[in-house]
């Protein structure tokens, strides 16, 4: 198989990412669709795109669902076909996906894939709700089990295993938290020193404050082509060259390893096999650290490092910003924030920003080809994209 | 249709009680941990399932399970939602059978410090009905003092 470019991107938006007082859902996806419509004056959006695909998780935050009509409503973009995904945290992974899928199809030349979620106007407790409908009812929800808490449980058999340590994990937080201080759009734009994650609270023991990603409001978005027509509205599109997604069970206790996520492992052999690349061919990497343990997990289940040596990256400082090989240059789910449906298709965007040279502060310098893994709930989703320069 | 009627304490459920989580949940009523076994595959299942995802049969049979087994992880949830809140901070573990099965749940009783992976664990029954919908009874994990 050759290596073939699936789709391109050519343009991208990002809201403001963090607590936006007084807008709603509809209202912040906007403001990644402007944004995403000024930078390809090329593109007529209301002429142009033939779809929408959006990743919008929780129907509970806002009392609304049916999202979908509603973004190609407020986006201009009626009456085109929109259609809401959710799959969990990986809603706009999977919608990146679908939007592949449709435009491989022949269905359609232009599509607009992206994702939002609103959650800060909920109290920690109703969102801690929420986000746990992702997780088995009958077993771990009706069991007490939080999302922290599937995490630390993961955690702890990692600890127990290879003998990762809580001070490893709290090292993902503050390397995350120093690219999301370069990154304006981050929800929290500040340095942490590992003695603040190590003394902050416990949530889910051996998982902290720190440990834990931000609950934020925020909206992302993609504009992708056929390849063959994308030099029409940009000089420097991003190819999209491999795509990759597996299930798993819903519980994390049905699965044979707790240390792992198998549906990332598949999702990633299938994305790494379509785009004929290897692990040691990427520049740049975005992670689901939903907690930190997921980032060194995702080391491992990527492929970056034999299972268990995840915690050696980071010590190693492997995946800081001027690393051997960059992880999270956002600033991750950790401090760039969480938006929960948002964030596959704004995982998506920090990478086209790098791979196009547009990440300013926090440029990796000749970043030609990185890797987005997206992953829903404790692993029963997980999503792989594999980008290169055009 | 419901093929049984449930009546904590005076009857049994029927041995051909449906393949389902509810059968599950309420044999915990009689303190009896039960899982499916596959007549074609003789695959178990825990919870129950209505189709074998090995070989696909929808031929069951009810097998009573010792309900001991080792601990494989476990986490101190110090927040969590509403309806445990009372309950914080509490330990969530998870167990592997002795019969091969992987069942996560409470352990009541421990104090955290003494805690540790590999230790074994023993189910227990709480036939007192929560008032949360789906009111069935629970089960929970404790230290297997006879194993330990």
């Amino acid at each position: 198989m050759t290596q073939k470019n699936l789709v391109s991107i050519i343009s991208s938006g990002l809201s403001k990412f963090g607590r936006l007082e007084g807008k709603c859902s509809r209202e912040i996806f906007v403001e990644a669709a402007k944004e995403a419509f000024e930078k390809c004056p090329n593109l007529d959006p209301v002429k142009d795109i033939e779809a929408l695909f959006i990743g919008h998780m929780g129907e509970s935050f806002e009392h609304q669902g049916h999202t979908g009509p509603i973004l190609a409503d407020w986006a201009g973009l009626l009456p085109r076909p929109a259609i809401r995904i959710e799959s969990a945290c990986a809603s706009s992974g999977v919608a990146l996906r679908m939007g592949i899928m449709a435009i491989l199809s022949g269905m359609y030349n232009i599509v607009m894939v992206g994702g939002v979620e609103k959650m800060t106007h909920r109290t920690t407790m109703d969102v801690t709700e929420f986000l746990t409908m992702a997780s088995d009812f009958p077993f771990e929800q009706w069991n007490g089990i939080t999302f922290p808490g599937l995490y630390a449980l993961m955690a702890t058999a990692h600890m127990h295993k290879y003998g990762t340590t809580e001070e490893q994990m709290a090292r993902v937080a503050v390397k995350n938290h120093h690219n999301g201080a370069l990154n304006p759009k981050a929800h929290i734009q500040k340095e942490i020193t590992l003695e603040k994650v190590m003394s902050s609270r416990v949530i889910a023991w051996p998982l902290k404050l720190y440990d834990c990603s931000l609950i934020s409001d925020g909206a992302s978005c993609l504009i992708l082509t056929n390849p063959n027509i994308a030099k029409t509205f940009t000089d420097i599109p991003v190819h999209i060259i491999g795509t990759g997604q597996a299930s798993d069970t819903i519980g994390l206790y049905e699965r044979d390893e707790l240390t792992t996520l198998k549906a990332g492992r598949l999702a990633g052999r299938e994305a790494y096999k379509m785009a004929q690349v290897t692990p040691k061919d990427l520049d740049i990497i975005e992670v689901h650290d939903c907690f930190t343990i997921a980032e060194i997990i995702a080391y491992e289940d990527l492929g970056l490092c034999k299972p268990g040596k995840g915690g050696n990256l980071i010590d190693q400082n492997v995946t800081n910003l001027n690393g051997e090989i960059p992880v999270n240059t956002s600033g991750g789910l950790k401090a760039k924030g969480h938006p929960v449906g948002a964030t596959g298709t704004a995982q998506a965007y920090e990478i086209y920003l790098q791979l196009i040279g547009q990440a300013e502060k926090r440029q990796v310098s000749g970043a030609e080809i990185g890797l987005s893994y997206n992953v829903g709930g404790s692993g029963a989703s997980a999503t792989v994209h594999i980008f290169k320069r055009g | 249709m419901r093929r049984y009627t449930f009546l904590r304490g005076d009857n049994n459920m029927l041995e051909d009680s449906p393949f389902t989580i509810e059968s599950f949940y309420k044999f915990l009523g009689e303190r009896k941990l039960m899982a499916t076994k596959c007549c074609k595959c003789e695959t178990l299942f825990l919870p129950p399932r209505p189709m074998c995802t090995k070989c696909l049969s929808t031929n069951f049979n009810w097998v009573k399970l010792e309900g001991k087994g080792e601990l494989i992880s476990y986490t101190v949830i110090h927040f969590s939602t509403e309806q445990f809140q009372s309950k914080t901070p509490y330990i969530i573990g998870i167990v592997k059978l002795n019969a091969g099965l992987n069942l996560p749940g409470i352990i009541r009783d421990m104090n955290p410090k003494q805690i540790r992976v590999g230790m074994n664990l023993l189910v227990d029954f709480d036939t007192s009905i929560p008032l949360q919908w789906p009111q069935w009874p629970r089960y929970f994990f404790k230290l297997d003092t006879l194993s330990s």
